[in-house]
């Protein structure tokens, strides 16, 4: 039953689409005043979609194994949670959440877009409703939420355990949030490209969108990099994986984007630039959808191989490159009159330098993630590219970019004067000691390692100097680049000092170790609702006599039958302890993996940071002067 | 002229861009497993095990004599769970059990052999992982049961009770 509203609310919604095209372009010709039914109908199509999702939330929770996606995603022995996070923890459902999020934003967007000019909203809307339309279309013709299967299955499939986790269920709708949030950035500097809009007033507006989808972007590949950290059980956060990778481009062009906007908002240039990374965002959030969808990559994230779906989003994605193309060298006028203002020694021209470094580490990644398709297509050889080929392009060009975001912010908008403060030759001798003190004891490649942590060190000290000497006038640039400088050294720090041991182990045993020992002392075994668990209890004594207890668990769920593997990780504000125990079969002895990962809490700590700049930038009325 | 050069420049390439995934998406055989039973098995050349010596498909698999090739790793969980039935299929003499160490470190593979028996009659080593996504592999583990050259069944994941008595019905 809900799942036949469900559909029929999908239905109407596409058909207010339609309604929405005509009135838009009735109101766009003749009507000097916005016509308010507009708005009204984008509630409805909201509206119509909430429906569609509530439906489909309602055929999930009480396990309505006639529609196809519950049966092959849901299980009624699952928490009711999971139950409802299983909704877009699959391809159709997450379709639906993206049009969700497509339809929420584009009525805030009318809400919130009353000063602007009907024309420019209006063409929003349009080029809004096409990606839209779009979407409709997709998910009603090739991936159905709401599919009848009958006779009806008494028990459903189950939701693959590893995805059965409080952060992966909120992560989806996070990211969400932040790629389709880049749509309305996308409809809007199309709109504004064509009707020549583009101003500083324009820039401002559309500032809270960028920072909106930035927030949540940050969050959201936050959020997956934790699920990455203790649920895969390999205790690291990042791998460079293709699903991660295409999370990090849009991010990349987003920050990239945040950083013209500003710009932007105090001298009319960069507009070519603003226009281009608005409409790559969008582009790669789609691009990303493409690769992760289609089954042209493996990962987690592919829920199914279904070539149409592929075709069809790759036909469509392609549609709006060309149509944004076709607007961008049509309508886009250069402002002659600024080009070649730029003085060498001004925060405009730090930031394009940063800007340029960051497309190149965009470039990195991209050309990393896309050239083993290319080169399978072309030459049918296959290669794959790892840690290494992203660390050896991108950490030596880390250097630059950190020195210049380090003094960047310290000069003026369109002119400085070439003056030497002592104290920013002060903190860069502080940390080259610093660097030189922490890495010479360490086996390690001396020279690089230091000029690297030398230089985050560096940015580090002169933003927080900044905390106390500008007080709360920068408050949200400090905080976001202090944030940064934390992070990159924690990633530095986790890096070099990080340990693991691996060992077997029966239950009773000891691992010794100059530096630990490790006792195997009981197991417990639990019945969850969903799955058997057995968790072990370890006692871990470090050289200088710390007892530490740690419990890490093995699950076997019985819907689909898999065992999964949860870390215990014990965290302070120094290092992480991880533990993760597997099973052996027909073994009476486990294998166990206890690694020391130091900064690992900074490392989430400081991405909340940055974030949190966002948001502070978000709410801040005026930007500094 | 000059500037309508730039923007046409840009739509070919986007054009070979979409035209390279368009491709892309037609042979994604890697996920379609079933494309890859009946064909000739992939020939390579690749490191022994624990040695710089190489060794080529030809040399491993002859005809009339069943093969079972075997992704495994030591880093990877299911591994230890299949080991006991490939060491119960080491003992049957109408087939020969061949390693293909995925995306491995020396070191660690040894201990886990060294800890858990080592059931293959030859091992090859794939460091980099490009030799398993030449036979579609999914992921690890993954065996693939091989006559004649021929791929004739795929096993995606563990090898359990079952998938080792249906080997043996088909070796018989």
């Amino acid at each position: 039953m809900a799942s036949l509203i469900g559909l029929y609310a999908l239905i109407f919604g596409l058909c207010f689409s339609f309604l929405i095209v005509f009135f838009s372009v009735k109101n766009f010709r003749n009507i000097n005043v916005f016509d308010n039914k507009i708005i009204f109908l984008t509630f409805l199509q909201f509206f119509f979609v909430v429906v569609s999702f509530l439906g489909l939330i309602l055929s999930f929770v009480v396990s309505d194994f006639s529609n196809e996606t519950v049966f092959n995603h849901s299980h009624t022995t699952k928490p009711l949670f999971y139950k409802i996070s299983g909704t877009w923890g699959n391809h159709e459902g997450s379709l639906l959440l993206w049009l969700l999020v497509l339809t929420l934003f584009i009525f805030l967007f009318l809400l919130k877009s009353k000063k602007q000019t009907k024309q420019y909203r209006i063409l929003t809307l349009l080029f809004q409703q096409i990606i839209i339309i779009g979407f409709f279309i997709f998910l009603i013709k090739t991936s159905n939420p709401f599919n009848y299967i009958f006779p009806v299955p008494d028990e459903g499939l189950g939701l693959n355990p590893i995805l059965q986790d409080p952060a992966l269920a909120i992560h989806p709708p996070i990211l969400y949030l932040g790629y389709v949030g880049s749509s309305i950035i996308f409809s809007s500097t199309l709109a504004a490209t064509s009707l020549n809009y583009i101003s500083k007033e324009w820039a401002k507006h559309i500032k809270q969108w960028v920072l909106v989808s930035w927030i949540f972007l940050t969050l959201g590949i936050l959020l997956g990099s934790i699920w990455a950290y203790y649920e895969l059980g390999w205790g690291g956060f990042w791998f460079w994986d293709p699903v991660e990778n295409v999370s990090l481009m849009p991010w990349l062009a987003l920050t990239t984007l945040l950083h013209c906007i500003l710009v932007l908002e105090k001298r009319l240039v960069l507009t070519s630039w603003v226009v281009i990374l608005s409409i790559s965002t969008f582009t790669l959030s789609m691009c990303g959808t493409f690769l992760v969808r289609s089954g042209i990559l493996n990962s987690v994230h592919t829920f199914a191989n279904d070539p149409e779906r592929g075709l069809y989003i790759l036909i469509f994605l392609f549609c709006l490159i060309f149509l944004s193309l076709f607007i961008f060298f049509f309508f886009h006028k250069v402002e002659k009159k600024n080009i070649g203002n730029f003085f060498w020694l001004s925060k405009e021209t730090s930031i394009l330098i940063n800007n340029w470094f960051m497309m190149y580490f965009l470039s990195v990644i991209l050309i990393g993630t896309v050239y083993p398709i290319f080169l399978e297509v072309i030459s049918s050889d296959k290669i794959s590219v790892g840690p290494p080929f992203y660390n050896k392009l991108i950490i030596p060009f880390l250097i630059p970019f950190l020195l210049a975001m380090a003094i960047g912010p310290k000069l003026n908008w369109i002119k400085s004067e070439l003056k030497i403060k002592s104290y920013l030759i002060l903190f860069l001798l502080i940390s080259l000691l610093l660097s030189i003190f922490i890495i010479k004891s360490l086996n390690i490649n001396f020279l690089l390692n230091t000029i690297l942590v030398t230089s985050a060190f560096y940015l580090f000290f002169i933003t927080s100097r900044d905390f106390f000497i500008k007080k709360f006038k920068f408050f949200s640039q400090t905080i976001a680049h202090f944030g940064f400088s934390l992070l990159i050294l924690s990633i530095l720090f986790n890096n070099i000092f990080s340990t693991e041991i691996i060992t077997n182990l029966r239950i009773g045993e000891t691992f010794h170790d100059e530096k630990f020992k490790i006792n195997f002392e009981n197991i417990e075994k639990r019945n969850e609702q969903n799955f058997k668990s057995f968790i072990g209890k370890f006692n871990i004594e470090n050289f200088n006599g710390n007892v530490e207890i740690l419990r890490p668990e093995l699950r076997i769920y019985n819907q689909p039958n898999i065992v999964t593997s949860e870390a215990d990780i014990k965290t302070n504000l120094l290092t992480d302890k991880f533990m993760t125990m597997n099973l052996v079969q027909n073994q009476d002895y486990f294998n166990i993996r206890y690694q020391i990962k130091p900064f690992m809490f900074w490392i989430w700590f400081s991405v909340l940071l940055i974030s949190f700049g966002g948001i502070i930038s978000l709410f801040q009325r005026r930007y500094e002067r | 002229m000059k500037d309508k050069i730039f923007p046409i420049f840009l739509i070919i390439i986007f054009l070979i861009i979409f035209f390279i995934f368009y491709n892309g998406l037609q042979n994604s055989n890697i996920y379609t497993p079933k494309t890859n039973i009946e064909k000739n098995i992939p020939s390579f050349k690749a490191k022994i095990f624990n040695t710089d010596d190489n060794i080529s498909s030809e040399e491993i698999f002859k005809n009339d004599k069943y093969y079972l090739m075997n992704i495994w790793a030591s880093w990877c969980v299911p591994c230890r769970d299949e080991h006991p039935f490939l060491m119960n299929l080491s003992n049957e003499k109408s087939i020969e059990i061949i390693g293909l160490n995925y995306k491995d470190d020396v070191v660690k593979a040894k201990k886990f052999l060294s800890e858990l028996n080592n059931p293959y009659n030859k091992i090859v080593f794939d460091e980099d992982g490009t030799l398993s996504i030449e036979w579609g592999a999914y992921g690890v583990p993954e065996s693939f049961l091989i006559y004649n050259n021929k791929v004739i069944k795929k096993i995606i994941g563990p090898i359990n009770e079952n998938l080792l008595l249906e080997i043996k019905e088909l070796i018989k």
